[in-house]
């Protein structure tokens, strides 16, 4: 549980701040530091248990089935990188609230700094692969927040982008490789992985899971050619560099070295290429630190080449070089966060970075630069210094490559000319800045000694610096062969940090350095003239083309495939669909199957005959649109017939009615657009659309005769045994629809309230021009209301409802039904508005249709609800018989309530959008005719 | 009978597939209407053609199926309220870009093919 705590204090911590700001910067330093101290408090009182050798674990579900657990470990490798984390970011927080100036919000970046904080925490104590790379995502998103902390720089969001992508970039590639991990070990557990590292080595994918995981690394910890993201990056607070790139962001690639060493170290591959680019790295990146001008543009090279140095280190597959390599994690950790905070310093006094202004430093601020000369030395690797040590400990393993050959003298010779860089760029650091001369036009002068409070931190880090460097077996020993258990596992070979080993090759190899960079130093002239003359292309204008490229292209794509057409969007549907469903069709043997089909009769043929010539006449006069209403209603009449003839008298029944309803509806909304389709589709298009047309036309005929001409099953018995004895009904059509599937036609009442809804309120305020002549350019007749029409309606009403009820009560007998009874009913009385208009209705019917609608879902919905009162499950339905004088033997069931309520939703539905549309008329406006013929190319 | 079946729903799908890649918003409608007939009638023979054999317990010896009566029954009540629906799209349409078009464009030649 305090693992938990560790990781997650930060987070809580990341809030605090951000309240306590409005009591003042020293408070709100105070309240981002409490979470961090009861972090690294919690790391100490464990660290008896790690030195021991022990590993502490910590585990939760959380999508068990996915693989993915919140489980967590401290071990030697978190134990160090936790207290880095902590410790470093605690000086960080104290330096930051100097170093910010007033008008920079404190609490926001004491805030991130906790959030990113919890992410690095979380990679270096996750024991779950997967958890570990949500953490891995979110120090790539907190850094992104870090770097763009002066987000109105476009410096900042440039270098905060690129940072991102790549970061980004390879966190996917990681993540890739950790899948595959998985796939090859069975488990995501990282405890599992490690202890399966031959099984991991041995599988034919290992390397592509080693280069994917590499890529992870290499991204996150700035290695060539991956490399110029980082300098770019300095264009966060001095603050976040220091802890950025000295202990954590950049380290966690190296981390997850160190991490999968157990698992995937020890072949030629990951020899060849982890040692190959952390050479490259180093070398490049020294050279380069040293033609820098810029303060913290030195830093972040150096901080790429210390970081080559490292993976080099983890790449020879010897054990000495591991720990060398862990070792050197600290010892940069320190010297580094320490001369990010010295150039913070001397930016903030100064107001540059430019090391052809900032001269003679010494004079105005002796005790920072007391302070940055030791870490700078350090960082050369002088003796006595941490840097040295384990600087060493690198030239002694480059001398024991047997693996290269002939080749093998190449590696301590380019590892030797790139210690002679590191302390030319070291020696440049503390000449150019603290001597060499008088500053150059700064833009504040004098400068002054910064506040002690700036100094104290990076004092902490030197002392450190020295402390390490002159008593190692005192001081680092114990946390080195923690974490050197935890990466190389339980064979530790016997090593010894010492300040002296005698006169041998590496000593030769630091002095070499130490000489030739000071000679590189004073002979620097001749090499920065060198330097300028080459070509250098910028990375960062060079980057942003290269996505400003990739953004064109990807507009490009879309801009072809989204053109914003609906018409051609169902084109493409229309096709895929027919493509889609040809491959499932195409292998079929033959589409006869073998069940034999059933005799054709001549009214049949004749019926079918009517339908072919009213769908096809539909589609050949469609311009004109009422006809086509016509011929279409004839369809939908021939449909209702087809039921009928296959035993289906309820669809026949619904179908009648329904269409009734839909081509008066058609016939309204006809009456406020156009009465003629303009002939506006190309021959091309025409000839393409038939194609498509046909093709999906011959490709459900096919498939409905395939399916038709073979066996099939059905669980319609159950239906029909159970129907009476459990429905109580003998219509087994209305008896599925109001019992057995009650849920369903729940379902379908509620979309047709809420279709009517939303009818409603797409007709609110519509206003629409209204024609005052028809499609032949008749006036439309000013009496709307024919007397015969008018006086046969209101006959047929009460008969109309009549039969509603008729057809209701029976329903749960013979063919009928709520659905058709309600759809009587709303013809019976759109009947009256057509024929007496809608005044005349709602003088006499006042209704509030949308209620009614929402009342028949209710009335169904308590009716399911009803059944949980008795203690069945919801919508168990129920029946009884009584007699009845006259009637006879009756059956009242609680379904019948259900029907009722989707009666009265469909009356309500249907009533709701019929009258508002019949409303429309009044609320629109006449147009004359001259704007109607504009809008449609018809001339009368 | 299958055979008529079959040419039945091919003409009704055809037919309702030409008229929705119209441009217009009415005759889009109509194919909606046309095509959703087709699919009706597909479901509905699903359950095989049986004559004079109503679902209706003691009505006859045999009885057609009853599933996908039910359900084409609710998809006909559906198909009503989709059907009411874009109409009313279409009216709304009309009212706000001036013109009736799927695409919303006062002229509708369309080069893009």
């Amino acid at each position: 549980m305090t693992l938990l705590l560790v990781i997650f204090l930060p987070l809580l911590g990341a809030c605090m701040p951000l309240w306590c700001e409005r009591y003042g910067r020293t408070v709100c330093a105070f309240s981002a530091a409490v979470a961090p101290l009861i972090s690294i408090g919690l790391l100490i009182y464990h660290l008896p248990v790690i030195f021991a050798g022990d590993v502490l674990f910590f585990h939760q579900e959380w999508l068990p089935l996915l693989g993915m657990n919140l489980s967590l470990r401290l071990d030697g490798l978190s134990m160090m990188f936790g207290l880095l984390i902590t410790g470093i970011g605690l000086l960080v927080i104290l330096y930051a609230r100097y170093y910010l100036a007033e008008k920079d919000s404190l609490g926001k970046l004491y805030g991130l700094l906790q959030i990113f904080m919890m992410a690095m925490l979380g990679i270096v104590m996750s024991d779950n692969i997967l958890l570990m790379i949500v953490f891995w995502e979110l120090t790539s998103l907190s850094s992104f927040l870090l770097i763009s902390y002066w987000s109105i720089k476009s410096e900042a969001r440039k270098g905060a982008r690129m940072a991102l992508m790549i970061t980004g970039a390879g966190g996917l590639a990681l993540l890739a490789g950790a899948l595959l991990l998985g796939d090859i070990v069975g488990s995501f557990s990282l405890s599992v992985i490690l202890a399966s590292g031959d099984e991991i080595r041995a599988h034919s994918l290992y390397p592509v899971v080693l280069i994917l995981v590499l890529l992870g690394a290499f991204t996150k910890s700035a290695q060539f050619p991956f490399h110029f993201w980082l300098p770019h990056a300095m264009s966060a607070p001095t603050p976040v560099s220091a802890y950025l790139h000295s202990a954590t962001m950049v380290k966690a690639g190296v981390f997850l070295l160190a991490r999968m060493y157990p698992a995937l170290a020890g072949t030629d591959l990951w020899f060849y290429i982890v040692t190959g680019t952390g050479l490259t790295t180093l070398v490049f990146a020294a050279y380069t630190a040293l033609f820098k001008h810029d303060l913290k543009g030195l830093l972040a090279f150096s901080t790429i080449s210390h970081l080559g140095l490292i993976t080099m280190l983890f790449g020879l597959n010897s054990q000495l070089g591991a720990i060398a390599g862990i070792f050197h994690i600290i010892n940069h950790a320190t010297f580094k966060a320490s001369l990010f905070m010295a150039a913070g310093i001397i930016d903030h006094e100064t107001g540059t970075r430019d090391m052809r202004r900032i001269n003679g430093m010494w004079r105005y601020m002796p005790v920072t630069a007391t302070v940055a000369m030791v870490a700078a030395s350090a960082m050369a690797g002088v003796p006595l210094l941490n840097g040295f040590l384990s600087k060493e400990m690198f030239f002694a393993e480059t001398l024991h490559l047997e693996a290269l050959g002939h080749y093998a003298w190449l590696v301590p010779l380019l590892a030797t000319l790139a210690g002679i860089f590191a302390v030319a760029y070291s020696y440049r650091f503390i000449h150019d800045v603290f001597f060499n001369g008088e500053p150059i036009d700064l833009p504040k002068y004098p400068p002054h000694e910064a506040p002690p409070y700036m100094i104290v931190p990076m004092a902490i880090l030197v002392v450190l610096c020295v402390l390490v460097g002159t008593l190692p077996n005192f001081t680092v020993a114990p946390f080195l062969d923690a974490a050197s258990l935890a990466v190389i596992g339980t064979e530790m070979p016997s090593y010894k940090i010492a300040i002296w080993h005698g006169f041998n090759l590496p000593l030769v190899m630091s002095f070499i350095a130490l000489a030739g960079g000071l000679l590189l130093y004073y002979q620097r002239k001749g090499f920065f003239a060198f330097y300028e003359r080459q070509y250098r292309r910028d990375e960062k204008i060079v980057f942003e083309a290269r996505v400003q490229r990739s953004v064109r292209l990807a507009q490009s794509i879309t801009k072809r495939l989204e053109t914003g057409s609906l018409q051609r969007y169902l084109v493409l549907f229309v096709g895929m669909a027919i493509v889609a469903a040809g491959l499932e069709l195409w292998p079929l043997a033959s589409f006869t199957g073998g069940v034999a089909t059933t005799p054709i009769d001549g009214v049949s043929v004749l019926a079918t005959l009517v339908l072919i010539v009213g769908a096809l006449g539909t589609v050949i006069i469609h311009h004109n649109r009422f006809a086509a209403l016509l011929l279409l209603s004839v369809v939908g009449l021939i449909v209702a017939l087809i039921f009928v003839r296959f035993s289906a008298p309820d669809l026949a029944l619904t179908q009648l009615s329904v269409e009734v309803v839909t081509i008066v509806l058609m016939m309204l909304s006809l009456y406020f657009l156009p009465q003629v389709s303009p002939s506006e589709s190309s021959r091309l298009r025409i000839s393409r659309d038939i194609l498509l047309a046909s093709a999906a036309g011959i490709g459900m005929g096919l498939l409905t005769w395939a399916v038709l001409t073979r066996p099939y099953d059905s669980i319609a018995d159950y239906y029909l045994a159970n129907s009476v004895s459990g429905g109580g009904g003998t219509n087994v059509v209305n008896v599925i629809l109001v019992d057995f599937r009650g849920f369903d036609t729940l379902g379908e009442i509620t979309v047709l309230a809420i279709a009517a809804v939303g009818i409603f309120a797409m007709l609110r305020r519509l206003r629409l021009p209204v024609p005052n002549a028809d499609g032949t350019g008749r006036v439309w007749s000013k009496d709307p209301y024919p007397p015969i029409l008018m006086v046969l309606a209101r006959i047929l009403l009460p008969l109309a409802l009549m039969v509603s009820f008729y057809i209701f009560l029976r329903g749960h007998n013979l063919p009928g039904g709520g659905f058709i009874a309600g759809l009587i009913t709303s013809v019976a009385l759109i009947l009256q508005y057509v024929a007496s208009g809608t005044d005349w209705v709602q003088q006499r019917l006042d209704w509030p249709y949308r209620s009614v609608a929402a009342g028949g879902v209710l009335i169904a919905t308590a009716t399911g609800l009803a059944s949980w009162v008795f203690g069945y499950p919801f919508l168990t339905s129920t029946f009884t018989h009584v007699h009845w004088p006259i009637v006879g033997e009756f059956e009242l069931a609680s379904a019948m309530v259900f029907d009722t309520g989707v009666y009265i939703t469909v009356v309500g539905a249907t009533l709701v959008i019929l009258s508002n549309l019949g409303k429309l008329a009044q609320t629109s406006y006449d147009t004359p005719a001259e704007t109607t013929q504009e809008e449609s190319p018809w001339k009368p | 009978m299958e055979a008529l079946i079959s040419i039945i729903i091919a003409v009704l799908t055809g037919c309702g597939v030409y008229l929705m890649l119209r441009g217009r918003t009415f005759p889009v409608i109509i194919g909606l209407t046309l095509l959703s007939y087709a699919v009706n009638l597909f479901i509905f023979v699903m359950g095989r053609l049986h004559s004079g054999a109503p679902a209706v317990i003691g009505a006859g010896d045999r009885y057609t199926d009853p599933l996908p009566q039910a359900l084409v029954l609710t998809a006909i009540v559906i198909s009503f309220a989709m059907t009411a629906f874009l109409l009313v799209l279409a009216l709304r349409a009309r009212a706000e870009l001036g013109n009736d078009h799927v695409d919303g464009r006062p002229t509708a030649e369309d080069d893009a093919q």
